[in-house]
């Protein structure tokens, strides 16, 4: 039998019952549907974060004091042991390199902010200048902190949108003297409301200078540094002088571990990628439930067309023929039903970035292809039995009946 | 043409053995006219059936051409019931959805042979059986006497040397069935080797050699008027 006459064949018998053609359609273009809308979502949900998570700057490199066992710059080694701090004396000398464009130290701690009878508990950061464009902070009013030597603990804070509402409210904020801890200190500046920047509530912040910070919470370490390297590409090098001159100032030990943030992005990304991956194998579940209703309906199928089957054989389809034309019509289905169902999930997607642009919801191409292969698959293999019974038939029961 | 050598067929039916065909032996020359009679549950259909292979014998040997046809695998079957076989059921057997014309031209189509191929060899038959008005329609909008036409077209369109009917009058009036005995006789005359089952003694009377087959064993065997 040729191919283009077992596809019309199919097609007719197909058409003897629309109810149940239409049904199967459904089935599988839901499924098809389901898969390459979700992935997209997940692609796209994928994209979204990276793309945040890239917009920090990609040539920043975080050191972090104590070496972590669990080498090789995965966020694993953000739970390190602290043998020995980094000082700000380190952090200068760090500085002293031509791969490095910027450079601030870091502190962290919790305090309270108060003015005029107000207060509020808030995470307070010692840093420099630098951290504004490090961290790609915007500043709504006044200055950020003044570019000077890092060991002037200037008594002066820059404070968060939300910081600056709860206390003043409508009012200026701007050279009004605030207490922080034992100490009172001047507002300089008050940050942008948006910039809220992964793994910071611009929000909710204090920024002080980072000596400063360190008279108030009352220590001598920092809790990291961060660099900007001067480009991509001179990151190894970067990495390779933060070593060296750690290893200078702390008696030959390289006790500091450093993340780049392409490592720890990778690590996201991949995340990400499975979860995408798993959302997917989910919606895979629902093709094979219609590959299942597929095979229920194949088998009504034979059932009713028994003498047809039988009539076939009697005039010359031998057994192979016979499963031949089945599955023709199986993967005719699955064909057609996975075409609507790409139709449909694509027009979910579009409808859904028309919704929510900043989600690229466009699914992947891989993710067409599974889908499609996936029904034809599931199409094929669920046919399979219902065929092999259709071809085991015997012509002589099957034809003595009406 | 056809030789069976003391062929038998055995069915269980409840734990009972029924010999639906008891050691028969028979021999069929090529453009013969053959009818079978014989009261029902006597093994008429068995016999038709394994000399149009679509049932095997459980003993004995079968010669079709003098080619052994006994142990043939499915697909061996298959092709030999395509080359050599027509048959014609009580029941017509054709397929609802199909055209007159498609159902006449389906043994070419399950062979492989060409759309156009079908149609010219379609064509011919569907002129001599008086269908050409009716070969866009569909089987339920036939006559019987129409269905069982098409139903003769489908079995000679591939040309196959033996015609096997069973009962292909069972379904019809009488003067339908005569005319479709007519249609077959004709076929006979044009070189058909021809065996039709029958109940109806007028219809089997006017074969030149009459089979009755009573118990699963050839009783009668009989020539000329
Ligand atoms: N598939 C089968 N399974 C079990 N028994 C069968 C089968 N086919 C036929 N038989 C039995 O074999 C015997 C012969 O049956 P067959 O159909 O050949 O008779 P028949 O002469 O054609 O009868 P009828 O005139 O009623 O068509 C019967 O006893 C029947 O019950
Ligand atoms: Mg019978």
């Amino acid at each position: 039998m040729r191919p283009l006459d077992a596809i019309g064949f199919a097609v007719t018998s197909l058409g003897g019952n629309r109810v149940r053609t239409l049904l199967m359609l459904l089935a599988m273009a839901i499924g098809v549907a389901a898969v390459v809308l979700l992935t997209g979502i997940g692609n796209g949900a994928r994209l979204y974060i990276v793309d945040q998570f890239a917009s920090l700057g990609t040539n920043l490199v975080i050191v972090i004091p104590g070496r972590a066992e669990t080498a090789n710059n995965t966020p694993a080694t953000l739970v390190g042991e602290t043998p020995r701090d980094l000082t700000l004396d380190d952090a200068r000398a760090l500085a002293r390199s031509e791969t490095v464009r910027r450079l601030t130290p870091l502190n962290v701690g919790e305090m309270t902010i108060a003015w005029r009878g107000k207060e509020r508990q808030i995470p307070l950061f010692g840093s420099t200048a630098s951290l504004l464009d490090i961290h790609h902070l915007r500043l709504e009013r006044g200055t950020f902190l003044p570019e000077e030597d890092m060991e002037i603990a200037r008594p002066v804070c820059v404070i968060g949108a939300k910081v600056y509402r709860e206390l003043f409210g409508q009012q200026n904020a701007l050279g009004e003297l605030v207490r922080l801890g034992g100490f009172r200190c001047r507002v300089i500046g008050i940050l942008g409301s948006e910039g809220r920047s992964l793994g910071l509530d611009t929000e909710e912040m204090v920024i002080v200078p980072v000596a400063f910070a360190q008279m108030l919470l009352n220590t001598e370490g920092l809790f990291r540094i961060l660099i900007e390297a001067r480009d991509l590409a001179t990151i190894d090098r970067l990495k390779a002088h933060i070593n060296a001159t750690v290893a200078k100032r702390h008696y030959g030990e390289e006790d500091v571990t450093i993340i780049t943030q392409d490592s720890v992005l990778a690590t996201f990304d991949k995340i990400l990628h499975v979860l995408t991956l798993t959302v997917a194998a989910i919606a895979g579940i629902s093709l094979v439930v219609a590959g299942i209703l597929i095979m229920n309906v194949m088998l009504m199928a034979v059932a009713q067309r028994t003498a047809e089957i039988g009539l076939c054989k009697a005039l010359g389809a031998g057994r192979l023929q016979i499963m031949a034309l089945l599955v023709t019509e199986a993967l005719l289905l699955s064909a057609v039903g996975g075409l609507i169902g790409l139709t449909l999930g694509f027009a979910g997607s579009w409808l859904a970035v028309q919704f929510y642009p900043t989600l690229n919801t466009t699914p992947p191409s891989w993710a067409i292809a599974a889908a499609f292969g996936t029904a034809l698959g599931t199409g094929f293999l669920f046919s399979l039995l219902p065929a092999r019974r259709a071809a085991r038939l015997d012509p002589i029961q099957a034809l003595a009946r009406r | 043409m056809i030789e069976l050598r003391e062929v038998s067929r055995l069915f269980t039916v409840g734990g009972q053995e029924v010999r639906a065909m008891d050691r028969v032996s028979l021999d069929i020359a090529s453009g013969e006219y053959l009818s079978i009679m014989g009261p029902s549950g006597s093994g008429k259909s068995t016999l038709l059936n394994i000399l149009g292979l679509l049932d095997t014998p459980d003993s004995g040997t079968y010669l079709l051409q003098k080619w052994d046809v006994t142990h043939l695998n499915d697909r061996q079957l298959a092709a030999t019931r395509s080359r050599t076989i027509g048959f014609i059921f009580q029941f017509f057997h054709l397929i609802p959805r199909l055209t007159a014309q498609q159902n006449i031209e389906l043994p070419l189509m399950l062979a492989g042979v060409s759309q156009r191929e079908r149609r010219e060899r379609s064509r011919p038959l569907i002129e001599a059986f008086g269908l050409a008005e009716r070969c866009h329609h569909r089987p339920d909008e036939l006559s019987g006497g129409q269905r069982q036409r098409v139903a003769i077209a489908r079995a000679v369109i591939n040309r196959p040397a033996i015609l096997l009917a069973d009962e292909p009058t069972g379904n019809l009036d009488r003067h339908a069935g005569g005319e479709i005995i007519d249609l077959l006789e004709g076929l006979h005359r044009d070189g058909l080797t021809l065996v039709v089952v029958t109940h109806d003694p007028e219809i089997g009377e006017r074969a030149a050699r009459r089979i009755r087959v009573v118990d699963g064993r050839i009783a009668s065997d009989s020539k000329g008027p």
